[in-house]
């Protein structure tokens, strides 16, 4: 049982006697218990817990249940400290092998090891997948277990909180956001300190914070893996935007499609309730927070925060017209700040270690670090945080260890149905918000889809607009309208019954539904078609004559 | 499966559950009723609607808005097939074609023994092991056809027993 914080100094103990139980001399076995499921990690988990019992060695070992450790594709996957080794497809079979060889004996079994260029690498600082990366918003992704509070607590958690309330004022907080630079992660790229500062000035005594968890891009699971990974910098990421904008009650809007996200952060909040880190007089502070799940039931366009604002009051998840913006008139009319996972999991980091320290990674208009979720045809398809002004070949090559099999890499989809291809070419543009937008993509939230040679880029286009045409909400005309039409001529054209005003035409409505649309689905729902004529003109006009 | 008398109590306990703030439940209420009953049956509708004031018709567009709802029975498991982007480039759609095949029904639909009702779903955010589907709560990656199938094929042999 978790005792009540009444305190700073509380917290101060409570993270001595945490860091201790962390460092007992035990040979630790990670098992990522999240992402690798979908491989049967329950099941090699399961295995472990029994042999450990059977063979007497739960006082030398421990298991620590995590969330992703980053390289998916070898899932299940499982790390060993010491010796510090990183086995890929775990099976049940194989774990008394493991027991008995790597964590009794520290003797690394070959066949588990990640392989690149011929080389066998036993241990996970050497993978180039790792070793690559700047982990700062995952620091504690796949390392600790998410749901046990006191393994945050002992990697500095909720230290960020107190030293807001117990040292700053909310103004300070504001500035501190603003400084570090960071921008919004879930699409647009807003400033966060700024939309932080325009709530605080909204008028009004009631004011609500909201955590957009909808995730509806297909191909993207940065927020999926924050979640399920590390839910309480999400909780804290919260807690200091309430602070600072002077709000008292919070909403994740989780998608229903994340069962374990939304598992791990009911347990996660029920702990921070329990230690008072959430609800009344917050480590004896006299600041009242407190936060309700809201599940998503399916509709990829309430991500749009006017949207989620709607499903949230019950209603159909319908996007208005922007002015007034949420931070004035959101939730029930009241100011409301509404941000995305990644971006609330940016802040405790701030705080704790200042903007300036934030600011040594990334670009000038794009600091700190970005999550890419690497997926399609990659050899490490997985998660992935590198400093803002990372190149594609970095990450798609030195960290995602290029393209399987002979083919040839072709086009890197980035952000989704409102995104674009971005071709060979640009492979050395440092990505950031404006570079990627230059070269018709956007940043998006952050999936990266490879495509090789084997892609078609029209039938791409057609799968792109197909998608947005189902999630139009009908609302206004010219995106319901206009995916259909788009979609239509898509589909002629690439079962080869297109003719040569084809393309025109789709530039034409492209331009209209750009212009004319409500909302971001129908703004950008050409994005893909006009990506694909700008660098796949051929493909269009091999299948046209 | 009789669809004539639908039991009401568990609609009036969930609804007594939200105590005020009903209107801004109503999708939680909606979803606590279709893990109730399987699906959303109109005399349970009609209750919602009787106890906590909301029009029938504003319940009804909730209802058709969000695809997860459900206005007719459905099997006891869901089968996701994600049609996501990546899931897509990876061959998603044999996966597709191959439940529609075994289990005899396209898309959207139940089984007549109602054990299955198969959905496609623009990605589950398990995209790093594409293609995947889930079936209920569980995952499950880096499907070929024949893999899926026996999966599906264990699910049925289970019920059965
Ligand atoms: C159609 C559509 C879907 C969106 N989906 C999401 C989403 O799934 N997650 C998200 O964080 N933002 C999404 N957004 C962006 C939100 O409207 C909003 O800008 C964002 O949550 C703000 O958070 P940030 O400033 O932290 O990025 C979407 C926007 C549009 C137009
Ligand atoms: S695209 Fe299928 S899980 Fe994301």
């Amino acid at each position: 049982m978790l005792k009540s914080l009444k305190s700073y100094d509380d917290l101060v103990a409570m993270r001595t006697l945490c860091e201790e139980k962390l460092k007992l001399d035990k040979v630790k076995v990670y098992i990522c218990m999240t992402g690798c499921r979908a491989l049967g990690a329950e099941e090699v988990y399961g295995e472990f817990k029994r042999q450990l019992d059977e063979q007497n060695l739960k006082d030398k070992v421990e298991i620590i249940e995590t969330g992703c450790q980053g390289l998916c594709a070898r899932a299940p996957v499982i790390t060993i400290d010491p010796p510090g080794v990183f086995y890929g497809r775990v099976t049940v079979d194989i774990v008394p092998e493991i027991i008995s060889s790597t964590v009794v004996n520290d003797q690394v079994i070959n066949k588990l090891c990640y392989v690149e260029a011929g080389k066998r690498i036993p241990y996970l600082k050497d993978i180039p997948f790792y070793s690559k990366q700047k982990k700062v918003v995952l620091r504690n992704c796949g390392i600790i277990d998410p749901n046990n509070i006191e393994q945050y607590i002992a990697r500095k958690g909720y230290e960020s909180i107190a030293k807001a309330l117990f040292s700053f004022t909310p103004e300070d907080i504001i500035n501190e956001v603003k400084d570090s630079g960071l921008r919004g992660r879930g699409g647009a790229g807003f400033p966060t300190g700024t939309k932080w500062e325009f709530c605080r000035k909204a008028k009004g005594d009631t004011k609500y914070i909201i955590c957009n968890a909808d995730e509806g891009d297909p191909g993207a699971f940065m927020d999926r893996a924050v979640l399920e990974g590390d839910p309480h910098a999400v909780i804290e990421g919260m807690l200091v935007a309430a602070f600072a904008i002077g709000s008292g009650k919070g909403f994740i809007y989780v998608r229903a499609e994340y069962p374990i996200a939304i598992n791990h952060l009911e347990r996660a909040i029920a702990q921070a309730r329990q230690l008072n880190l959430l609800g009344d007089n917050i480590l004896g502070s006299g600041f009242n927070f407190d936060l309700e799940i809201k599940k998503g039931a399916g509709a990829f366009v309430c991500g749009e925060e006017t949207a989620l604002i709607a499903s949230i009051e019950g209603k159909r998840g319908m996007p208005r017209p922007r002015p007034p913006f949420p931070a004035n008139s959101g939730l029930w009319g009241k100011p409301t700040n509404i941000n995305n996972v990644e971006t609330l999991a940016n802040i405790p980091i701030i705080i704790l270690n200042g903007s300036e320290s934030y600011k040594q990674y990334g670009t000038k208009n794009g600091t700190g670090t970005k999550i890419f979720a690497l997926a399609g045809k990659v050899k490490n398809t997985g998660l992935v945080e590198v400093p803002m002004g990372t190149t594609l070949r970095e990450i798609i090559f030195d960290i995602g260890g290029g393209i399987p099999g002979r083919r040839q890499f072709k086009a890197a989809q980035m952000g989704g149905p409102s995104g674009g291809c971005v071709p060979a070419e640009h492979l050395d543009l440092p990505i950031d918000y404006e570079t990627v937008k230059e070269v018709g993509a956007i940043m998006g939230s952050g999936g990266l889809i490879v495509m090789d040679s084997d892609t078609s880029m029209v039938e791409i286009a057609k799968y792109f607009m197909g998608f947005c045409h189902d999630e139009s909400c009908g609302k206004c005309v010219p995106c319901r309208i206009g995916t259909k039409r788009m979609l239509e001529t898509l589909t002629k054209i690439n079962g080869g019954n297109g003719l040569k005003d084809d393309i025109e035409d789709l530039k034409e409505m492209a331009y209209v539904t750009q212009t004319a649309s409500l909302c971001g689905l129908g703004q950008t729902a050409p994005n893909p078609v006009l990506s694909t004529i700008r660098y796949f003109m051929n493909e269009y006009e091999e299948l046209i004559k | 499966m009789s669809k004539l008398n639908v039991d009401i109590k568990p609609v009036r306990d969930i609804i007594s559950k939200f105590g005020d703030g009903q209107d801004s439940n109503l999708i939680a209420i909606l979803q606590q009723s279709q893990d109730a009953y399987g699906y959303l049956p109109k005399t349970a509708l009609k209750e919602i609607s009787r106890l906590t004031d909301i029009p029938l018709t504003r319940i009804f567009g909730v209802v058709t808005f969000y695809s997860q709802f459900a206005l007719i029975p459905r099997g006891k498991h869901a089968i996701k097939v994600c049609s996501g982007t990546a899931c897509h480039v990876k061959g998603a759609d044999d996966v597709k074609q191959k439940m529609k095949d075994i289990l005899n029904v396209g898309e959207g639909e139940t089984t007549p023994d109602y054990q299955f009702t198969l959905e496609t779903v623009a990605c589950i955010g398990t995209c790093f092991l594409a293609p995947v589907m889930m079936i209920d709560e569980r995952y499950f990656g880096k499907l070929t056809a024949d893999k899926a199938s026996d999966i599906v094929q264990k699910y049925s042999e289970k019920t059965q027993e």
